[in-house]
C-alpha cells in the first residue's frame, strides 16, 4: 500500500486541463489542412488528384476543395503540390456535425454546433457511448481507448463507454463497416434507447477511407446510420475526438469550439 | 528445395514443383527437424493455374527454404502430421476452394465469398465443436465485445465454471486487402499497410518495405533504417505498456492499470514526435522513412525515453511483486511448450513458453544492431510468464531505443525506388510487439504485384490462446485474452 502511494506521488497528477489548455502538439502533427485555392494551377494540372490514396482531393464547379471525411493526413497531396496550396495547421478541432462541413475549400471552416436542444438537455452531463468496431483498424479504437486514462479523464465530463448498448445514449463506431459486422452494427444500434446519438470515428467510419469502394466493406457509417458527429483523422488525434465529443454537447465555450 | 538469405530476392521458377505427396512429407520433415512454417498459401502461377507455396524458416541459420506443389482441387492435408499448417490450409480452402484431405478441423476462418459460387457464409455461422452432457453448457459471446476492442465471436464449452473449449471465430473485421494488392504497387498499397493490423502499422509497413526493397536490390541508408527500428521499438513499448496495464485492470489491480494507460500514450507521442502520428503513419516509405530525426529531436525523444521507462518500471514493479497479482498470474493459462513449438506460436506468447524465438535476432534488417543480449523468454507459458516476457522486452527496447538515438549514423533519408524488377519473389520477416510479420511478395512480367500474402502474428497465435483454454475456468479468460492480445483485423485482413 505504501509503495503505491509513493508510485503514486512519484508519477505526479496527469490530468490535462482540457478544454481549457492542452499540452504541446508534436510539431510535426497534422491537422487541419489549409487551402490556398487561388495558388492552383487549375484542375488540369492534378497533381495532388494523382497522388491521394483516398481520394479526398478534388475539383468541382467552385474549385478545390479537400474532404476531411476521407483524408488519411498523409501529406502525399502537400509534399506533390508544386504551388503549395494545401498545408498542414496544427489545430486537431476538426470535428463536424453535418458531413458537407467536412469538404474543405479555403475560407474560415464552418463551426461545430451542438445538438439539438431535446438530447443536449439529456446528454450534457451524462452520455453513455457503446463503441462498435466494424473493421477498425484499432488505432481508431485504441484513440477511443485512451481518452479513459487519466490523461483525458473522460469520466469527468460524464462521458464514458459502457458494456451494453442497453446502457447506452448512443453509438460511437468505427472502421468501414465490413460485410460482415454490418448487421451486428445495426443490431446494436437498435438495441440502444433513443433518442440516442451515433458518431464516426475516423475516415474509415465516415466515408470508408482508404477502404472506400471494396467489395467487403460499405463505404462506412455514414449511409447506413443517422450519424450526429463526424470525427476526421487516420486515425484522429484524441483531443479530436474529445473536442467533437464536448463540442456535440454543447459544453465548449465559443473560443474552444474553434 | 531452394534456400535464400531474407534480404534476397529470387524468382519464383527457381521454387521446386513436388508432387502432393513429397511436398507434404518434405515439409513435415523440416519443420520436425526445426524449420518453422511462416507462410502456407496458394498463388497463381503465369499460366493461370493455382500453386500452393510453403515458405519455411530455419532461425539457426537465419535462411529461408521454399517449395511448391500443383494441388488440383485438392491435396493430402498437412495438419495431421504438421499442426503448424492447421490455419493456413483452412484459408488456402477458403479463399481457393482446394481440399486438403482428411483436415481435421476443415471451416472457414473469415467467411467472405466463395471461390466455387456456393452461398456466402453468415459471418461466424458454422458447425462448432460441442461438448455434450447433463450438466455441459455452452457460452457464446461477441462479435460485439463488453470493452473497445475488436469483433469476434467465442464459444465456450463449459462443465460447471471449467472450460472445456474454446472456439474462437473471426472475419467480422475481413476488408478484403490481399484481393487489393496485385497489380500494385499504387498509391493506396502503403496505406493498406499502415491499417493492416493499426497498432502494428511499423512491423507491416517495415515488412511490406523490406520485401519491395530485396526485390529491387535498394539499400536504405543506415539512418533510415536505425529511424524505423526506432519506431518499431516505440511500437512495442507501446503495446508491450499497454498490455501490462490492461492485464493489471483486468485483475482489478488500478494503480499499475492506470499509470500504464497514461504511460502508453506517452510512448504513442514519441512516435508522433518523430512523424507527426501517433501510430506512425507516414513514416516509412519503401527505400527509407520520410521523416528525419534531428539532434534536438534525438535528444528530446532520449529524454522522454528515459523518464518513461522510469515511470514503467516503478508501475509494473508494482504490479509483478505484488503477492495478490502474483497468485492470480501464477500457473493460471499455462500453455505447454511443446504445444507452443506445434502450432508454431509466435511473439511474446511463445517466448513466455520457453521458445527462443525473435527475429530480431535471427533475422536482423541490415545496418540495424541486434538488441543487448538474448531474446526474453519465460518457463511455464502462463500469465506470469506472458507478463514477465513483456516487462523485459521493454528493457530490451528502451536500451535499444536509447543507443540507436545516441548514435544516429548517417545518410539519405529516402532512397528512389526503380520500378520493381519482373518474375521476382521475396520474403520479409519482422518481430513486431505481437510477433512475426510475414509478407511475401511476387512480381509479374511488368514488374506489378503478382501476388501477395499477409501473415500477421496472430494469424499463428489465435489458436494457442483456444488451447490455453482448456482445463481453465471461464472467469480467466479476459486474463488470458489480454496475455495474448491478439489482433482481430490483422487475422481478418
Amino acid at each position: 500500500m505504501l509503495r503505491v502511494l509513493a508510485e503514486r506521488w512519484r508519477q505526479k497528477m496527469r490530468t490535462i486541463d482540457f478544454p481549457r489548455n492542452h499540452p504541446p502538439l508534436s510539431d510535426r502533427f497534422r491537422g487541419r489542412p489549409l487551402l490556398q485555392p487561388e495558388r492552383c494551377a487549375g484542375p488540369g494540372c492534378g497533381t495532388c488528384t494523382a497522388v491521394c490514396p483516398s481520394g479526398a482531393i478534388g475539383t468541382d464547379a467552385s474549385g478545390l476543395f479537400l474532404d476531411l471525411g476521407r483524408c488519411l493526413f498523409c501529406g502525399a497531396c502537400s509534399a506533390a503540390c508544386p504551388k503549395g496550396v494545401i498545408s498542414w495547421s496544427d489545430d486537431f478541432r476538426m470535428a463536424a456535425r453535418r458531413r458537407e462541413d467536412l469538404v474543405l475549400r479555403g475560407g474560415p471552416p464552418p463551426g461545430l454546433f451542438p445538438l439539438e436542444k431535446e438530447r443536449r438537455q439529456l446528454f450534457a452531463r451524462s452520455l453513455r457511448l457503446r463503441q462498435v468496431s466494424a473493421g477498425g483498424c484499432m488505432a481508431c479504437e485504441a484513440d477511443l481507448n485512451v481518452l479513459t486514462t487519466v490523461v483525458f479523464d473522460l469520466g469527468r465530463f460524464g462521458i464514458d463507454f459502457v458494456a451494453s448498448p442497453r446502457h447506452g445514449d448512443g453509438v460511437a463506431v468505427t472502421g468501414p463497416v465490413t460485410r460482415n459486422m454490418r448487421d451486428a452494427l445495426l443490431w446494436t444500434l437498435e438495441a440502444t434507447p433513443e433518442p440516442r446519438v451515433v458518431v464516426a470515428v475516423g475516415a474509415c467510419a465516415i466515408s470508408g477511407g482508404i477502404y472506400r469502394g471494396l467489395p467487403e466493406t460499405a463505404d462506412g457509417a455514414t449511409e447506413l446510420l443517422p450519424v450526429d458527429l463526424f470525427i476526421p483523422g487516420c486515425p484522429p488525434h484524441p483531443l479530436t475526438i474529445l473536442h467533437g465529443l464536448l463540442g456535440m454537447l454543447g459544453r465548449l465555450s465559443t473560443g474552444e469550439a474553434g | 528445395m531452394v534456400e535464400w538469405h531474407v534480404h534476397d530476392s529470387l524468382t519464383v521458377e527457381a521454387i521446386p514443383v513436388l508432387t502432393a505427396e513429397d511436398f507434404r512429407m518434405a515439409v513435415a520433415n523440416a519443420v520436425d527437424q526445426g524449420a518453422r512454417l511462416v507462410a502456407f498459401f496458394a498463388a497463381p502461377t503465369v499460366g493461370g493455374a493455382t500453386r500452393l507455396y510453403a515458405i519455411l524458416a530455419w532461425d539457426g541459420r537465419s535462411c529461408l527454404q521454399a517449395l511448391a506443389t500443383d494441388p488440383g482441387f485438392g491435396y493430402p492435408s498437412l495438419t495431421p502430421i504438421c499442426p503448424q499448417a492447421h490455419w493456413f490450409e483452412r484459408e488456402i480452402f477458403e479463399v481457393h476452394g482446394i481440399t486438403p484431405h482428411n483436415h481435421p478441423w476443415l471451416k472457414p476462418i473469415r467467411f467472405h465469398d466463395r471461390q466455387d459460387g456456393g452461398e456466402r457464409p453468415a459471418p461466424c455461422v458454422t458447425e462448432y465443436f460441442t461438448v455434450h452432457g447433463s450438466e455441459v453448457h455452452e457460452v457464446a459471446v461477441g462479435p460485439v465485445h463488453a470493452g473497445i476492442i475488436e469483433p469476434g465471436h467465442f464459444r465456450f464449452q463449459c462443465l460447471g465454471e471449467t472450460v472445456l473449449h474454446l472456439e474462437i471465430s473471426l472475419g467480422y473485421q475481413h476488408r478484403g486487402i490481399e484481393a487489393q494488392l496485385p497489380g500494385g504497387p499504387d498509391r493506396r498499397t502503403i496505406h493498406f499497410m499502415e491499417t493492416a493490423a493499426g497498432d502494428t502499422t511499423m512491423g507491416h509497413t517495415w515488412a511490406h518495405c523490406a520485401a519491395l526493397e530485396a526485390i529491387a536490390g535498394v539499400r536504405p541508408s543506415p539512418r533510415a533504417q536505425a529511424i524505423r527500428a526506432i519506431a518499431l521499438e516505440l511500437e512495442r513499448l507501446a503495446n508491450h505498456t499497454g498490455d501490462l496495464g490492461a492485464l493489471a485492470l483486468d485483475m482489478g489491480f488500478l494503480p499499475t492499470s492506470s499509470f500504464c494507460g497514461r504511460l502508453r500514450g506517452d510512448f504513442l507521442n514519441m512516435t508522433a514526435l518523430v512523424c507527426g502520428n501517433r501510430f506512425g503513419r507516414g513514416l516509412v516509405r519503401p527505400g527509407g522513412v520520410v521523416w528525419d530525426i534531428e539532434p534536438e529531436r534525438a535528444q528530446e525523444l532520449l529524454r522522454r525515453v528515459r523518464t518513461t521507462v522510469r515511470d514503467v518500471r516503478g508501475a509494473v514493479r508494482l504490479f509483478l511483486e505484488s503477492s495478490m497479482a502474483r497468485n492470480r498470474l501464477e500457473n493460471t493459462g499455462a500453455l505447454a511448450v511443446e504445444h507452443a513449438v506445434r502450432l508454431g506460436l509466435v511473439g511474446p506468447a511463445a517466448r513466455a513458453c520457453g521458445v527462443v524465438r525473435d527475429d530480431r535476432w535471427s533475422y536482423p534488417q541490415p545496418d540495424v544492431p541486434l538488441p543487448a543480449g538474448t531474446p526474453a523468454t519465460g518457463e511455464g507459458g502462463d500469465l506470469l510468464a506472458r507478463a514477465m516476457v513483456r516487462a523485459q522486452e521493454i528493457e530490451t527496447s528502451a536500451a535499444l531505443v536509447e543507443r540507436l538515438l545516441q548514435e544516429l549514423p548517417h545518410g539519405p533519408l529516402l532512397l528512389p525506388m526503380p520500378k520493381l524488377p519482373p518474375q521476382r519473389m521475396a520474403v520479409s520477416l519482422i518481430e513486431a510487439w505481437r510477433g512475426e510479420v510475414c509478407h511475401v511478395v511476387a512480381t509479374d512480367g511488368e514488374g506489378r504485384f503478382a501476388w501477395y500474402k499477409v501473415v500477421d502474428p496472430s494469424f499463428h497465435n489465435w489458436f494457442g490462446l483456444t488451447m490455453v483454454l482448456r482445463g481453465t475456468e471461464i472467469s480467466d479468460f479476459p486474463l488470458c485474452n489480454k496475455s495474448f492480445n491478439l489482433s482481430y483485423c490483422g487475422h481478418d485482413l
